[in-house]
């Protein structure tokens, strides 16, 4: 290179770079999904606080949740949040490896075992809420 | 007449610019080749000065990787005819400094591979004496670990990185999925000499799971797996520390 030090050029990594390419737009909309997830948390924790204040507080918080905002909120809510449980769901394949002897367990089956939980326990919150 | 295509190139001859500049060539459009047919065309009948890196033409040696329309590809695996007739922009793999046009940097992968120690280490005293033969391995053993040994470190994967992009301190996929591939071989003991590197912030915990690593491998590597799975081995080490009173103790 002789005395003159060669200088390299670094290109700055501009704010929009996930907006560039579908896979990183998607891999954001995932990351931003935990939002709503953990303000259902948040949501659902209230709900248990106002059951303590009383059968009054309680239905009031109830009926007040039943306002168009409230209920459009619940949809956009129930739509991040099974976006956020489906592409993590079919990821766990890639974390869950495991053996059967010298056989790896399909990955559908491992994904396949979450969908069938996740069938199963909605299907028994909706027995204990509908009482169906 | 004969079909041709345009090839945006990225230029950046420190010598006489500062900034990167792009410059358009036409090149024939033959339905065999690849990228880096085009390129070689470029370099030997159109600018002579153009400069990129390049070895085996088959997709082994791991040394053609550049940018194509903003997905790092090995030049030598992607058709032209994938792209014809719209215009392909070639630039350097993302998230290296850039020497000279298509020429990044690639000294900071090359300390982290050897960082994270990507071979066989014995425990001491437990290294067999040359005479006593190999260590055997079974066909089970080998397919625990052998997607993870493909690696040609094209360094694709770092290119996919958002996070390496961001914070170069990050050991990166690469590095990572070699050393899960040492920590899993059944002959290796390594992992707790590898594990404060992988296990520290600048490793896996630096990861989000993107994925994108995985999605541009040529080889299948599946390196975000490798580290998703690191995560889960490490985790299991620190209930193990914390949980259980005889439990290994650092």
């Amino acid at each position: 290179m002789g005395e003159k030090e060669m200088s390299t050029y670094i290109r700055s990594v501009p704010n929009t770079w996930w907006m560039k390419r579908k896979p990183y737009f998607l891999f954001m909309i995932r990351e931003l999904t935990s939002v709503f997830v953990a303000g259902y948390c948040i949501f659902l924790l209230v709900l248990v606080y106002k059951l303590t204040q009383g059968v009054e507080a309680y239905s009031n918080f109830v009926a007040a949740m039943k306002s168009p905002t409230s209920v459009a909120l619940h949809l956009i809510t129930l739509a991040f949040v099974l976006y956020h449980t489906i592409t993590w769901f079919n990821l766990t394949p890639k974390i869950l490896v495991l053996y059967r002897g010298e056989e790896r367990i399909p990955q559908g089956l491992i994904a396949g075992t979450f969908y069938v939980g996740w069938l199963v326990v909605s299907i028994l919150v909706a027995w204990l809420v509908l009482g169906v | 007449m004969a079909e041709t295509m345009e090839l945006e190139v990225f230029r950046y001859r420190p010598e006489q610019e500062s900034e990167p500049t792009f410059q358009t060539y036409e090149v024939p459009f033959r339905e065999d080749w690849v990228v880096l047919d085009a390129i070689n065309h470029i370099k030997d009948e159109i600018d002579g000065t153009l400069s990129y890196r390049w070895s085996c033409q088959m997709g082994v040696c791991g040394s053609c990787g550049v940018m194509i329309n903003n997905v790092p590809k090995l030049s030598c695996a992607a058709f032209l005819k994938d792209y014809y007739p719209d215009q392909i922009r070639v630039e350097p793999l993302t998230g290296f400094p850039v020497e000279r046009d298509l020429i990044f940097e690639m000294d900071d992968f090359m300390t982290k591979l050897t960082e994270i120690q990507p071979y066989i280490i014995r425990k001491e005293g437990e290294e067999k004496p040359l005479d006593e033969g190999e260590y055997l391995q079974s066909p089970a053993e080998l397919a625990h670990f052998k997607q993870y040994s493909m690696c040609i470190n094209c360094m694709l994967c770092y290119a996919a990185c958002p996070v390496y992009a961001l914070d170069s301190t990050f050991i990166g996929p690469a590095a990572i999925a070699l050393g899960q591939r040492y920590n899993m071989d059944s002959r290796d003991q390594g992992r707790d000499s590898r594990q404060e590197l992988i296990a520290s912030h600048e490793g896996i915990w630096e990861c989000t799971f993107v994925g994108e690593c995985s999605a541009v491998c040529p080889k299948d590597v599946d390196p975000a797996a490798a580290i998703q799975r690191a995560k889960v081995s490490s985790t299991v080490d620190w209930f193990k520390e914390v949980l259980i009173p005889w439990g290994k103790k650092k």
